[in-house]
């Protein structure tokens, strides 16, 4: 009986728990960490690698005022060419203007009604509907435009071509409103409940409670699903590539063709020979635009995040 | 006795008249597009049949069928899937299970917010900077994959994430009092839990990646190729590219074709992305906790 084993032994042996697992899981976690950060090493590698393909051109052959305050976009003029890039901004901002005029008004209303006064089957198939509508891909909407909003246009306005403002417009409105929509409506569903049965308990009618305190409650994530529209519109490509009409231009009109930024890397890209200055040139404005996308992303998120604190 | 005020009377026809407003936006932002899609059944139906999606293009394809596209979509995306699915799942659970709530997480989901939101033709010169002439893969089926799969790993961590949130806290605190490590937690309670949840995640990315056409332009996608893709080296024709081909460069092709291409190409999307919706309603259904 002399050998009862102690109740604790050495804490040096049994509290190590540096075993087998142990090692296997800090291995894991070492790897799992490495995939944690790689959004931030392939944002940082975007960012690096069309930079470094555009340096050429940034370094010899632009100039800031050219470049943003030129309207003439001829990169393939053999003896002077020219890289200004104010008509394809133009031609973006019409665009995108365009369609968040028709997207806002109807992706807000809509989310209102899917967030508010639907209910029960109406709201999960109302859902359902919107999120199919956010799969249809950028090129069917180009298509789309191409070949039936463009007769359609043609017809109703009585104008020689239906590639214009008004198509590429209308076509991203239709295509950023259900993704505006299924934000919206997530920010209204952030608004608390309890918020909702105070005002209803005061005798509020459902819209009542809804401009008086659901609304002003989801203000800012509100702006930030109008924001992230935006960004969706500006950076679009396939659809406005097709739909706009494809010539440099600024707009006085919403029946003139313009051309996008997006549309012009997209079209002139395959046809340039790697390195040479207009080739530089597209990936110029391709920094150009991450760094826009890259604050709207940024200011959105800045300001859906306000609300959280507050 | 409870007669309605006039105040009353008037805020409910208020209600209801907004009701009524917001409704109509509803069906307005809802009608075009099935308006859409019935031009495209109407026009493009016809042309789909078997031929249609088993055969080559032939005319400078402006006959024939859609075959090698159909093909080379596969291939794309499933090479794109190898990439980013493993990536994303191991991100989202570094995101959810490891990482605590600073700055430094801030900046990881900043970073993914902003990776869903750069453009995808700045996708493509990334691509063509980086996989075609840095890493020198040419265009290829890898150089779009990668490319597709760094613009698509969003879509997998955030739905993954979501996935492994919804596993009931309690569940790893079981674990971990039984003296299991972190990672047995993950693997033995936290992933079999959470698999179908990522799955529905995974079918949403192939129908993203299955749309995209801007960066699988310049870094792997041809317009025409007289040979089907042999390794994930090869150029290949895909779907959506084939699409803005017959649209917009090839002339004489007949009305019918490009509509019937676009219906194909939105049929596997919606398809797709029906399965991963019924597939999440089914899972709510049975959610046992």
């Amino acid at each position: 009986m002399s050998e009862t084993k102690p109740l604790l032994q050495s804490p040096s042996v049994d509290f190590d728990h540096r075993n087998f697992d142990w090692y296997v899981d800090k291995f894991i976690q070492s790897i799992v960490f490495i995939a944690g950060i790689s959004a931030i090493i392939f944002i940082i590698g975007i960012f690096a690698f069309i930079t470094i393909e555009g340096f050429g051109f940034l370094l010899e052959d632009f100039s800031f005022r050219e470049f943003f305050l030129s309207p003439f976009w001829e990169p393939s003029d053999e003896d002077a060419p020219e890289y200004g890039i104010l008509a394809l901004v133009a031609g973006t901002a019409s665009v995108t203007g365009l369609a968040m005029i028709v997207a806002i008004p109807f992706s807000l209303g809509a989310a209102i009604f899917i967030g508010e006064f639907a209910t029960g089957k109406l709201r999960e198939s109302l859902k359902v509907l919107v999120e199919l509508l956010a799969a249809i891909p950028s090129v069917v909407w180009g298509f789309i435009g191409l070949s039936i909003m463009n007769p359609l246009i043609i017809d109703v306005f009585d104008v020689p071509v239906g590639l214009n403002v008004l198509n590429a417009g209308i076509i991203l409105g239709l295509m950023a409103a259900p993704i505006m929509t299924s934000i919206a409506e997530d920010a209204l569903k952030a608004v608390p409940d309890r918020y909702r049965e105070a005002a209803e308990a005061l005798g509020a009618t459902r819209w009542q409670v809804i401009y008086k305190t659901v609304l002003p409650a989801a203000k800012n994530g509100l702006l930030g699903a109008v924001l992230l529209g935006v960004g969706r519109g500006f950076g679009e490509t396939m659809a406005v590539l097709m739909a706009t009409g494809h010539s440099v231009n600024i707009p006085g009109s919403v029946f003139d063709p313009v051309r996008a930024l997006t549309a012009t890397i997209a079209a002139e890209l395959g046809e340039t020979a790697v390195g040479s200055p207009h080739y530089q040139a597209l990936f110029t404005i391709g920094i150009f635009l991450f760094i826009i996308t890259f604050l709207i992303n940024l200011t959105a998120d800045l300001i859906v995040r306000g609300i959280r604190k507050g | 006795m409870f007669a309605e005020s006039s105040l009353n009377v008037r805020n409910k026809r208020i209600q209801n008249l907004f009701r009524i407003l917001f409704m109509m936006m509803t069906i307005l932002l809802i009608i075009p597009v099935i308006i859409i899609l019935g031009t495209l059944i109407a026009k493009g139906g016809s042309i789909i049949s078997f031929d249609f999606l088993f055969t080559d293009p032939t005319n400078g394809m402006t006959a024939g069928g859609i075959f090698p596209a159909l093909l080379g979509t596969i291939w794309i995306v499933a090479v794109a899937l190898l990439a980013s699915v493993p990536l994303g799942i191991a991100a989202a659970i570094y995101l959810n299970e490891y990482a605590g709530d600073n700055w430094f997480t801030r900046i990881i989901q900043l970073a993914i917010i902003n990776l869903a939101g750069v453009p995808s033709i700045v996708h493509a010169l990334f691509g063509v900077g980086a996989f075609v002439i840095f890493f020198g893969f040419g265009t290829s089926i890898l150089a779009a994959s990668l490319t597709l799969a760094i613009m698509t790993l969003p879509v997998v961590i955030v739905s993954t994430r979501e996935s492994l949130r919804a596993v009931p806290q309690a569940f790893r605190e079981a674990c971990w009092n039984m003296g299991a490590t972190r990672w047995q937690t993950i693997r033995r309670v936290v992933l079999p839990n959470a698999v179908s949840g990522i799955l529905t995640g995974i079918i949403l990315e192939v129908s993203r990646t299955t749309g995209e056409t801007a960066p699988i332009m310049f870094t792997g996608a041809a317009f025409f190729l007289p040979f089907l893709p042999q390794s994930v080296f090869d150029q290949t024709m895909a779907l959506s590219l084939h699409l803005f081909v017959v649209a917009t460069q090839v002339p004489g092709v007949p009305d019918n074709l490009p509509f019937g291409v676009a219906l194909v190409l939105i049929a596997m999307v919606l398809l797709m992305n029906s399965i991963s919706i019924a597939f999440r309603m089914y899972l709510r259904g049975k959610k046992k906790w």
